[in-house]
């Protein structure tokens, strides 16, 4: 140490207040209210909930409560605010899955038939294993630094796991997106673990090629436009985004990719003309496929007049709307609506579902938690020390953001409608888990980035990686 | 369950919810009042010296340095540069800045060697001192070719980075 050499004795420590009794206070906040909307959905639908409530409500408590510990235990400096408004915005969505599971269960006990499995042990189970990742994530990764290593690794692993659904045996088409792998009978979406790699693969690419793409050479009507072989990223992005269109008739995704890639490009050369090029590009290929492809004029047609299609194609999203109608400024109330009568209420319409029985001020609440999770997020990106830290926590909040944006504006007829899931609400392992290793990632991403230097050296084993030098220069 | 009793739960859920969404936002604006996450929450000491400097306060114009045992700067503050905005608090060990990945501060910058600068403190003060860089580290105007004293408010400039100790 040079430092004790030098003769310096360390007098002041300095302490950065980590604020973890907040995340605690507001986890359990959380759980509280998760425990109020199944009680009340009890209450109002008369279904006894007995102890497989109880047992239920306490595995959720147990499992935020350690996700709360390991955050204490291995990176104390994390941003406070990102664990409990994930959980709780899990929570919500469990209670809602339960409260769709009660009215699949009472109508089909009214018609005497057989009962449906319900879906919310389900999402537990899959809440369970999302937690089990976020460990993996807080307890491997520790250092965000070291997935840059692994740039080309991703972004290759990123592509396969999109083309996969797309391969003959294992792809599988659910309501004509091919977006599904099926094994056995475990079913997954390769697309929400790409969305992941993909965006470690855009930090890493655009921190080694940002000068260069950030230049501007030719002029052209007063827009400075970038050289013409600086182009080609963009495009094979564009054309990429243009083929999970076309091949697996997703619109969600190729929308999230496209928009993913070109935030992260304006984000890393601070350029606006790319922006300004993205758009074009978008409006380019949006024509297109509006013209070439039928499914996207159905889906353009039902948005613009969903109620000439209101019995075959624009059901959904017609009862969707109904739904929204009925719940009103404050909702129905939780289990006193009929959320169930839009298909598909725990998947891609549980916005609607939420929006009947909490009505449009808890769908504001929820909207708002959204906007604290990607805020978070967003300071994460600005407050980490690394140029590739800081488009990776962007690039990862803004993918978050724009599915948000995609989905409920898809769902309250905003923008023409695209499956993609309710990040942490929606019913469905694939997009949960990913969720929470997004959280996992920004949270290590914060510590790293809030956590005072001197810890940071002092601590080598415990807290710190240190990465091997590669000798560049 | 009587009506009543069901709209009275389904109000407080919202109220839940909303509760749930102003503590969040109530605990958030601690982070506008001070934006930069730079603050230290308390200072201790573990050290001989009993006395302590107050923490940051405006700016007082670069202070005599030797006045006080303690360290003097309590931050560095990126101004400009890839890394702009930027925070790194300061706490008793160096702080290395360069292009490699094991740098306190890792300057993305064609500009900027591996192993650039370091910013140390000695004696009470913070000095800053140029590790063999090719395009040299600056103070305010000047280029330093010896270990100088950091005065809070002074820019140093590394590549297309400035940085500044925060008093």
């Amino acid at each position: 140490m040079t430092m004790t050499e030098r003769g310096f004795r360390p007098a002041v420590r300095f302490t950065q207040p980590t604020r973890r009794w907040l995340e605690l206070f507001l986890i359990a906040c959380g759980w509280g209210l998760g425990v109020l909307g199944t009680l009340q959905v009890g209450w109002t639908t008369g279904e006894p909930l007995g102890r497989r409530f109880w047992i239920t409500a306490v595995v959720v408590g147990a499992l935020a409560v350690i996700a709360h510990l390991v955050v204490r235990w291995r990176i104390p400096y994390a941003d406070p605010f990102l664990l409990p408004v994930a959980t709780t915005l899990t929570i919500i969505g469990l209670v809602m899955i339960y409260r769709l599971d009660v009215a699949a269960i009472q109508s089909a006990e009214r018609r005497n038939q057989i009962p449906p499995t319900p879906d919310v042990y389900a999402q537990l189970t899959w809440y369970a294993i999302a937690t089990m990742l976020f460990f993996a994530v807080v307890l491997v990764v520790r250092d965000h630094r070291r997935l840059q290593r692994y740039t080309y690794t991703c972004g290759l692993f990123g592509i396969l796991l999109l083309i996969l659904p797309l391969l003959p045996v294992i792809g599988s088409t659910v309501n004509g997106a091919t977006l599904w792998v099926r094994v056995g009978s475990f079913s997954f979406q390769p697309g929400e673990a790409a969305k992941i790699l993909l965006t470690i693969f855009f930090a890493g690419y655009l921190v080694m090629t940002r000068d260069s793409l950030a230049v501007v050479r030719t002029k052209f009507l007063g827009i400075g436009l970038p050289r013409a072989r600086d182009l080609g990223p963009i495009f094979v992005a564009w054309v990429v985004s243009l083929a999970v269109l076309i091949f697996q008739k997703d619109l969600g995704t190729s929308l999230l990719f496209f928009g993913l890639f070109v935030t992260m490009l304006f984000i890393a050369t601070q350029r606006r003309v790319w922006l300004g090029l993205g758009a074009v590009l978008f409006a380019v290929g949006a024509l297109g496929s509006y013209f070439a492809f039928s499914h996207v004029r159905v889906r353009v047609q039902i948005w613009i007049d969903p109620f000439s299609f209101a019995q075959d194609q624009g059901y959904q999203i017609v009862q969707g709307l109904y739904g929204f109608a009925n719940g009103g400024l404050f909702g129905t109330g939780l289990g006193n609506g009929y959320p169930q009568l839009v298909p598909f209420a725990n998947t891609d319409f549980i916005v609607s579902a939420l929006g009947e029985e909490l009505g449009l001020t808890g769908l504001f609440a929820i909207v708002l938690l959204y906007g604290v999770l990607i805020e978070r997020g967003l300071r994460t990106a600005v407050a980490v020390r690394d140029p590739f830290g800081q488009l990776l926590a962007a690039g990862l909040s803004i993918t978050m953001a724009l599915q948000v944006f995609v989905i409920i504006g898809g769902v309250t007829r905003l923008i023409p409608l695209t499956g993609l899931t309710t990040p942490f609400l929606s019913y469905g392992g694939s997009s949960l888990v990913a969720n929470w290793i997004i959280v996992g990632l920004l949270m290590v991403m914060s510590h790293r980035a809030r956590q005072p230097v001197a810890v940071q050296h002092s601590e080598p084993d415990a807290l710190t990686q240190v990465v091997p030098i590669t000798r560049g220069k | 369950m009587s009506e009543l009793t069901l709209t009275l739960l389904r109000l407080a859920f919202l109220v839940g919810l909303w509760l749930f969404v102003l503590f969040t936002v109530l605990a958030l604006r601690r982070d506008l009042r001070a934006p930069r996450e730079a603050r230290p929450a308390r200072l201790d000491l573990s050290g001989p010296e009993p006395e302590r400097v107050r923490q940051p306060k405006p700016v007082k114009a670069p202070k005599q340095p030797k006045k006080s045992k303690n360290t003097v700067g309590t931050a560095l503050l990126v101004e400009e540069g890839p890394l702009a905005g930027t925070v790194i608090l300061l706490g008793t060990e160096q702080v290395t800045i360069g292009r490699a990945p094991d740098s306190t501060l890792i300057a993305d910058d064609d500009y900027v060697s591996s192993r650039h600068a370091r910013i140390y403190p000695s004696e009470g003060v913070w000095m800053v001192e140029d590790l063999g860089s090719t395009n040299g580290t600056w103070l305010d105007r000047s280029r330093i070719t010896s270990p100088a004293v950091l005065n809070p408010g002074v820019p140093v400039r590394i590549g297309r980075t400035v940085v500044k100790l925060q008093a």
